[in-house]
């Protein structure tokens, strides 16, 4: 209290105008940015209320299902195993499309970092890794549901995909920061190819590796569950999606729920130590 | 000698107990899943056949490109949208929950736990039970991704927040500022960049992300793709495809030349 009163009585009559901004294109962009995305949130907000639907009762609904969920889960069609099974299955599938997609993202991003591999291979692989990025998840999963059948295959090949041009993109650019002395160190030494990768580039890209491995291995378990739900290709995600859109059980999806978070945090645990144990080791 | 003799043990069972690891992470799901690799791997090559054949945009399927542009166009203004009103909130949040602006210990763990708790929670669930309530519109995909948004806006901005140097804030405090001002003239300033930088992100993260929300709400590109797709018009699907590749791409090149921009 008695501060700002100090504060108050101290100041100027004529405060003195800021100091000019040094022009700062980041300052300019960052103004020019901030309205333009004002200007389409106000556009939206000013399309977006539905006409069939009464906002009043839907959000009291919401909110209702919403304490269903969250304060009175139970189990509903299903048992407990079943649906730990299922979580076990989810985790199973983002932990082998992780795995698989880092060894092939490893080989892949040998040829795409620019200190590695000649400069038209390298930017062809970027363009081409850029090109399986843009389609999402579901699409290849979608594709691969349709060709060879719906089931575990499908989920696998098509979160693969994905995880392998997010992987190559991540490794490439650790491959890309280590220093060039240390390549040529061994390069002038007259290391093969194979010898400057195993004794060079390995030990410094190993932590970022492993911390890039361990991020994409929390995308693909949430990849994971909601492939599951929009796919049908079992999993977690299908009782999720069975309980609230077929069965209308929201204390289940609310437990459902709850088992999901109890792994994530258990994930972010992990990675906190993680973190903590490569910090360590560079 | 005998030194060295024990590093290099060391090292063999290091080796040993990680390939170990691997193996087991590898058999483990495996044991579960029972996948078919001959299958996945005939797949990989049958499915880019497919795709080849019956995906190509035919003359037919430019008569959807004029409701294809639309729904892409509202897909990116809603993703747009969801994300800002989401980056305000988490702003304020973040505030209250950062070391560095925040004195209330309590809170700072409460916001943090909301984030983690808002970050982890399946976005398929908010999408369907959201989809129960305020049926198949617009706003339902807006408010999914709006909650989905929040806890990963409201973690980063806290981090970005903590990095502010506790001198900026001690300097202004010695000259009798009040809170918000502190906020508004040494806080923010600091961290404008990486802040908009993290939008940015997450706003070309949701738009990628806008495919999966729209099928299971019904709503924007998701839904049309998912239409065409379960009605056979694959000339279209493709299509749908091919702009949410263009768009992707145009968006992930301009937010990254925006954030090296912003960087400077």
């Amino acid at each position: 209290m008695i501060e700002t009163d100090i504060s108050s009585q101290r100041r100027a009559p004529h405060p003195p105008a800021a100091p000019h901004a040094i022009a700062n294109p980041a300052r300019k962009t960052t103004r020019i940015l901030l309205a333009s995305l004002a200007l389409i949130t106000l556009y939206a907000l000013a399309t977006i209320a539905p006409d069939n639907v009464d906002l009043g009762v839907a959000g009291k609904s919401f909110l209702h299902n919403l304490d269903l969920m969250f304060l009175h889960p139970h189990l509903g069609q299903d048992t407990l195993a079943q649906l730990v099974d299922a979580l076990a299955r989810s985790i199973a599938l983002a932990l082998l499309t992780t795995l698989i997609g880092a060894v092939i993202a490893f080989g892949l991003a040998l040829f795409t970092a620019r200190n590695l591999a000649p400069a038209p291979l390298a930017t062809a692989m970027r363009s081409l890794m850029a090109l399986i990025r843009a389609i999402p998840t579901i699409l290849w999963v979608l594709v691969y549901a349709t060709v060879i059948g719906l089931g575990t295959e499908a989920a696998v090949v098509g979160l693969s995909f994905h995880s392998v041009a997010y992987l190559v993109k991540a490794f490439a650019e650790s491959f890309e920061a280590v220093p060039q002395e240390k390549l040529d160190a061994l390069r002038v030494s007259g290391a093969r190819f194979g010898l400057v990768i195993r004794h060079a580039l390995w030990p410094s890209v190993r932590p970022s590796l492993l911390s890039w491995t361990f991020i994409r291995f929390e995308i693909n378990f949430t990849n994971a569950v909601a492939v599951g739900a929009a796919a049908g290709t079992g999993g977690i995600g299908y009782y999720l999606f069975m309980s609230s859109a077929f069965y209308f059980d929201f204390q289940e999806v609310g437990l459902i729920v709850y088992l999901v978070l109890a792994f994530a945090i258990l994930l972010e645990m992990i990675a906190v130590a993680l973190r903590k144990h490569l910090a360590k080791m560079v | 000698m005998a030194e060295l003799t024990q590093f290099f043990n060391r090292q063999r069972w290091q080796r040993a107990a990680t390939l170990m690891m691997l193996a087991l992470l590898l058999v483990l799901p495996q044991w579960l899943l029972h996948v078919d690799f001959a299958d996945a791997l005939f797949g990989i090559g049958a499915g880019w056949q497919w795709l080849g054949k019956n995906f190509m945009p035919n003359q037919a399927a430019l008569g959807d490109l004029g409701e294809i542009l639309h729904q892409l166009g509202r897909t990116i203004v809603i993703a747009v949208a969801a994300t800002s009103i989401a980056g305000v909130v988490a702003l304020l949040l973040a505030l209250a929950g950062a070391k560095t602006t925040s004195r209330l210990p309590l809170v700072q763990m409460g916001v943090r736990l909301f984030a983690s708790c808002m970050r982890n929670i399946p976005f398929v669930a908010w999408a369907l039970v959201l989809l129960f309530s305020f049926k198949q519109n617009d706003f339902t995909g807006f408010l999914a991704l709006f909650l989905m948004t929040i806890g990963y806006l409201t973690r980063a901005f806290v981090e970005t927040l903590e990095e502010v140097p506790r001198g900026v804030i001690e300097a202004l405090e010695v000259t009798g500022a009040r809170y918000w001002q502190i906020i508004g003239q040494g806080v923010l300033p600091a961290v404008s960049a990486p802040l908009m930088s993290w939008l940015l992100y997450m706003i070309e993260n949701n738009i990628r992300d806008a495919t999966l929300v729209g099928m299971l709400t019904g709503t924007g590109i998701g839904f049309i793709f998912d239409l065409y797709f379960k009605s056979f018009r694959y000339p279209s699907a493709g299509l749908v495809v091919l702009a949410i590749i263009a768009v992707t791409i145009a968006i992930e090149l301009t937010s990254t030349k925006l954030r090296q921009v912003l960087a400077q």
